[in-house]
């Protein structure tokens, strides 16, 4: 895959709150599963740039916006439903599963 | 700013809920104070009543008026969108931005673009709105319309219950909050939720009767305080929007002994001489074509020859109409527009609804501050409400008026011949002077009586004027009583001829009668002097008789005496 294909995610949290600490596990693990060495997570804790959240329009949280590929999508939750987060992110399980 | 301050603290001191000022006209007196400081408060209501109007009004003025910065959550409209409709209520929003008084932030919720993955909360927004608050330093918060959320976003459990935690969390940062909320079927909002964690719940409706709307308000709950609980009528115009607290009034105004004149000399001498009671509110009904205007006029005009301003509400004819109308009869009312006493304010009565009439009445009262008030006609009034609406509405500016201390006089069409004893609208018993204009039909013409129906608290004459509208102005003259009644117009003033004529002609009579008796006299004074010398040619014959018989006694005694002394003579000689 080329570099312009590359998943840009940024993963907005709020300290280490129970969901926050859940979605970002969850996350990661999806990541390392289906889009290995093809992606770029950020993690934000809102607390700390809140200024983001108007500029991110962030209401819920964590909330996860694919910045790329466009069009961005923004993911609600803990992550825990997987599928759910495959289909956010665009991602069909059955061509990268090995 | 520190009055208000010291306000609170007595408020808090005495236990009372500290409020906090809308600066919305009216609003203000109906929550006693304002909204519930510190506290959330839900405003209510379907689409397009001015939900979004009342607190982005709430937002500026409280950044203007009481130095509160606000912040504006919008769910709704962009900001740009937001800046243009208060535009138009004369509020720079911009500027209020960049002055840091105001902060709005646009939330924009996309059902498509999101994608809900398990667990979550709205800690996003709550940061948002604190970082929002704590930036400008925000006293209020404005969330418009927090149900847009549910459009949003699916899991209903966790919407319900952080909108309950955004409640509570907006009362522990001590701001004063407004949430807007769609109307929903059977309850005050959709979700059904807003109306039992807001402390202060604000109902707005817009009724449509008879194809006029009006807008109403009303306060459906208020935790700790008292509040006016009917429903207001309001107002939005290029001011923003003004709530009219009608119904509130009491019956404890303070009253004047002043006396104003009614501008017809004669008129103020059949009310005991000085006219009107300052403050009391005047009915003139009468059949079309009797004059009305023309007392109303006559009346505004010698109020502001003295000074006084006044506003004239007319509802059937326009200002210039009037002017040019009124100056036939030698009252300039120009002059006194130009002088800014006297204010005209001409509308359909079916422009709008009733209560919109009484708000805007109401408003430029208040802004003009003027001594007295003319209304005429009210009886058009009639084309947008029932009877008792009507009277309902003037009862209810005669209480304003007469709490302000404005002499208000109103004009009444009665629509038929016969005599009315109850105007068409009932205010008569309200009024406290009621002045008739008849038409008397006799002989052909058509004259006015006018008459004191009654003039509360002052002596009034009991007899009917004969009304006459002259080039000069206005006139009431005295009704001939004569032995074949009441008569008026061109009877009367033939009536006063023939008793010119008749006392002409009875001295002349007179004068002749006198010349007779003189001539008489002298007639008998020479008899007299006849007689008189009759008798003395009488009496003179008389008396010679007298004489002569004096006479002849005398020579006879003579003789006798001579007799006897010649008789002694001889005697003596014997």
């Amino acid at each position: 895959m080329s570099n312009s294909s590359q998943y840009q995610l940024v993963l907005f949290i709020s300290g280490a709150s129970p969901n926050s600490v859940r979605a970002l596990n969850n996350l990661k693990q999806i990541c390392e599963i289906h889009l290995k060495g093809n992606y770029k997570l950020e993690v934000v804790d809102v607390y700390q740039q809140p200024e983001l959240a108007k500029q991110e329009q962030i209401i819920a949280l964590p909330t996860l916006i694919r910045k790329n590929p466009t069009p961005t999508r923004h993911l609600i939750g803990d992550m825990s439903d997987r599928a759910r987060v495959l289909r956010g992110l665009g991602i069909n399980p059955s061509d990268i599963a090995i | 700013m520190t009055k208000k301050i010291n306000k609170l603290q007595d408020q808090k001191k005495a236990g009372l809920l500290p409020k906090s000022r809308t600066g919305i006209n009216g609003l203000d007196e109906i929550t006693e104070g304002g909204l519930p400081a510190g506290r959330p408060t839900l405003i209510c209501g379907s689409a397009g009543c001015g939900k979004t109007l009342m607190s982005i009004e709430f937002i500026v003025r409280g950044a203007l008026i009481y130095n509160e910065p606000g912040v504006f959550m919008a769910f709704e409209e962009k900001a740009d969108e937001l800046a243009v409709n208060v535009a138009s209520l004369g509020f720079d929003l911009n500027q209020l931005i960049d002055d840091k008084l105001i902060r709005i932030d646009h939330v924009h919720i996309e059902r498509s673009e999101i994608e809900e993955t398990g667990e979550y909360d709205l800690e996003g927004l709550f940061i948002r709105l604190g970082y929002a608050i704590d930036s400008i330093g925000a006293k209020r918060v404005v969330l418009d319309t927090i149900e847009n959320l549910f459009a949003g976003l699916d899991n209903q459990t966790v919407l319900r219950s952080e909108i309950r935690r955004l409640f509570q969390w907006l009362k522990e940062k001590g701001v004063t909050a407004i949430i807007t909320g769609e109307r929903g079927d059977n309850s005050l909002t959709r979700q059904g939720l807003e109306e039992y964690v807001s402390d202060c719940v604000i109902l707005l409706e817009n009724r449509i009767s008879n194809q006029i709307s009006t807008r109403l308000l009303r306060i459906v709950k208020y935790r700790g305080s008292v509040h006016g609980t009917n429903e207001y009528p309001f107002l939005i115009d290029e001011d923003g929007i003004s709530v009219l607290p009608v119904t509130s009034l009491q019956l404890d105004s303070a009253v004047s002994t002043e006396s104003i004149s009614s501008g017809i000399a004669s008129l103020d001498t059949m009310l005991g001489g000085a006219g009107f009671y300052k403050g009391s509110s005047i009915l003139i009904s009468g059949t079309a074509g009797t004059g009305k205007t023309s007392i109303a006029s006559s009346f505004a005009n010698a109020n502001c020859l003295d000074g006084k301003k006044c506003i004239y509400f007319a509802f059937e004819e326009s200002p210039h109409q009037i002017i040019r109308n009124m100056r036939s009869i030698g009252i300039d009312l120009n002059n006194h527009i130009k002088s800014g006493l006297l204010e005209f304010h001409a509308s359909r009565p079916t422009l709008h609804g009733l209560e919109m009439h009484l708000v805007a009445i109401h408003k430029n009262i208040k802004r003009f501050k003027p001594d007295i008030v003319v209304l005429d006609p009210v009886t058009n009034l009639i084309t947008v409400g029932s009877v008792s609406e009507v009277k309902s509405m003037l009862i209810r500016l005669v209480d304003y008026l007469q709490n302000e201390g404005i002499t208000v006089m109103f004009t009444a069409l009665s629509l038929n011949n016969t005599f009315n004893e109850q105007t068409d609208e009932g205010i008569s018993s309200l009024v406290d002077a009621w002045l008739l204009i008849r038409d008397i039909e006799s002989n052909g013409e058509r004259n006015r009586g006018l008459y004191v129906m009654k003039s509360r608290g002052m002596g009034h004459s009991n007899q009917i004027r004969e009304f006459i509208i002259a080039d000069e102005g206005l006139e009431l003259v005295d009704v001939y009583l004569g032995p074949d009644g009441v008569l008026v117009g061109s009877a009367r003033e033939a009536h006063i001829l023939r008793e010119q004529t008749g006392q002409a002609l009875h001295g002349q009579a007179v004068s002749r009668k006198d010349r007779e008796i003189s001539r008489k006299r002298k007639l008998l004074e020479a008899k007299i002097a006849g007689l008189q010398t009759e008798f003395e040619s009488v009496e003179e014959e008389l008396n010679k008789v007298y004489l002569e018989e004096e006479l002849k006694h005398k020579i006879q005694e003579d003789n006798r005496r001579e007799m006897i002394e010649k008789r002694k003579s001889i005697k003596a000689k014997k």
